[in-house]
């Protein structure tokens, strides 16, 4: 590809994401602005696989995109007319009235955003000035022989950066016990008709098995634990909108178990790695890829877990009591 | 200084401060919320700018890293403020 190529690629790239992030923004229709914000989603993880990042625009497409704008369509699904959506008529004569009281505030705010994107780009401008600051970049492809993987983003997420991994997943597994405590799951969809059951069944395998293509690659290539984990809960939010009420998650003390696995095998392996002497988390170099891939096994069920739990927004309904279960958009 | 590197990295900074305003200035939570994933998406672009080193050259994979963290940990806090919102809505209706 020549130079000029690229950069037609590139102001294409950026008019799409600004005008995308503007009209995602700008639109008072709830529903368009999370279709907006999907797509704005899409070109992002385009936009990075263009800048050398194919690990995080493999995530973002899958979570960034996909799952949230799944998540905020079902939440719109369920309260087409409330506040949420912004169609009841209150919350619309309410904002009519704000927006016409506080033109000051809007002014006001407005300034203060740009004041910030200009300290933003004023900061940028100061770090390109000095170069690239390559001193942990250095660090991590000098020991990345040692760390079990040769993905360099794996080797940092789960071997040089095992403490923040573990501390995230400690973020999703509070996340999702709030989610769990707030209530129960929404009802579920309809029963698929025959083309579309036709196409889950092709299609859940196929996800199950890119899943695990995922975590295995991660290893030396784009992929790891939370890409194969949005994966797999993409398979589990397939099943739910062809009907199946617990969208294929385990019921009960399972379920506890999976949501917890993340943490849990983190914390057994770091553990028993204190118990055998060395630092905690500190792998001996000759196990490394071996702990690092039970580590994801246990993250990516964990990851799942929550993502679906997450998409059903509460407790899984038992299957009885299937009055509820009408659709409802 | 790479040109594609500088341009995506103002681009994260416009994209964050439209975020900012929607996340401050609309009344309605959902679109609060999307305001709040924009502008999150704008700081992952900057860093993935940051990281950028030009074609043929590896990119610095640390920033990767925490944006492939930051994804996730934003897509957890946006379920749970559904979650939330849901619950309060449901409580406005029964009380």
């Amino acid at each position: 590809m020549n130079t000029t190529a690229v950069h037609v690629l590139d102001i294409l790239l950026i008019i799409s994401l600004l005008s995308l992030a503007a009209a995602a923004l700008l639109t008072s229709d709830a529903r368009r602005s999370v279709i907006l914000f999907m797509a704005f989603g899409l070109v992002l993880a385009v936009a990075w696989g263009r800048l050398h990042a194919p690990d995080v625009a493999l995530a973002e497409a899958a979570i960034g995109a996909g799952l949230s704008g799944a998540l905020l369509l079902a939440a719109l699904r369920e309260q087409p007319r409330r506040a949420l959506s912004g169609d009841a008529k209150p919350v619309r004569e309410r904002e009519r009235e704000r927006t016409s009281i506080d033109v000051t505030l809007q002014l006001t705010v407005t300034l203060l955003c740009v004041a910030v994107a200009a300290l933003l780009v004023w900061a940028l401008a100061e770090a390109f000035d000095r170069g690239p600051q390559d001193t942990l970049a250095q660090a991590v492809s000098e020991t990345l022989a040692a760390s079990g993987v040769s993905n360099p983003v794996t080797a940092i997420l789960l071997n040089f950066r095992a403490y923040d991994t573990l501390l995230e997943l400690a973020v999703l597994l509070t996340a999702v016990l709030g989610i769990l405590a707030l209530g129960p799951a929404r009802p579920g969809y309809q029963a698929a008709g025959p083309v579309f059951d036709s196409l889950v069944r092709w299609l859940v395998p196929v996800l199950i098995l890119t899943a695990g293509y995922l975590l295995w690659v991660g290893a030396h290539a784009p992929g790891g634990a939370f890409q194969a984990g949005a994966t797999l809960a993409a398979a589990a939010v397939v099943l739910r909108l062809a009907g199946h009420r617990t969208a294929g998650l385990p019921a009960g003390q399972t379920l506890h178990l999976v949501i917890a696995a993340g943490v849990g095998m983190f914390l057994l392996v770091g553990l028993s790695l204190l118990v055998l002497g060395r630092p905690f988390l500190g792998y001996p170099p000759a196990w490394a890829g071996g702990l690092i891939l039970l580590i994801e096994s246990a993250a990516m069920l964990a990851i799942a877990a929550t993502l679906v739990l997450a998409f059903l927004g509460g407790r899984p309904q038992p299957a009885a009591g299937l009055s509820g279960e009408k659709r409802q958009c | 200084m790479l040109t594609a590197q500088w341009l995506y990295a103002m681009t994260g900074c416009l994209i964050v401060a439209l975020g900012l305003r929607t996340a401050l200035l609309h009344a309605v939570l959902l679109h609060r919320l999307i305001g709040v994933n924009v502008m999150g998406a704008g700081v992952f672009l900057m860093l993935i700018a940051v990281a950028y080193r030009g074609p043929g050259v590896a990119p610095d994979p640390v920033p990767h890293a925490l944006v492939l963290t930051g994804i996730v940990v934003a897509v957890s806090a946006t379920a749970l403020v559904l979650a939330l919102a849901r619950r309060l809505t449901g409580e406005q209706d029964n009380g």
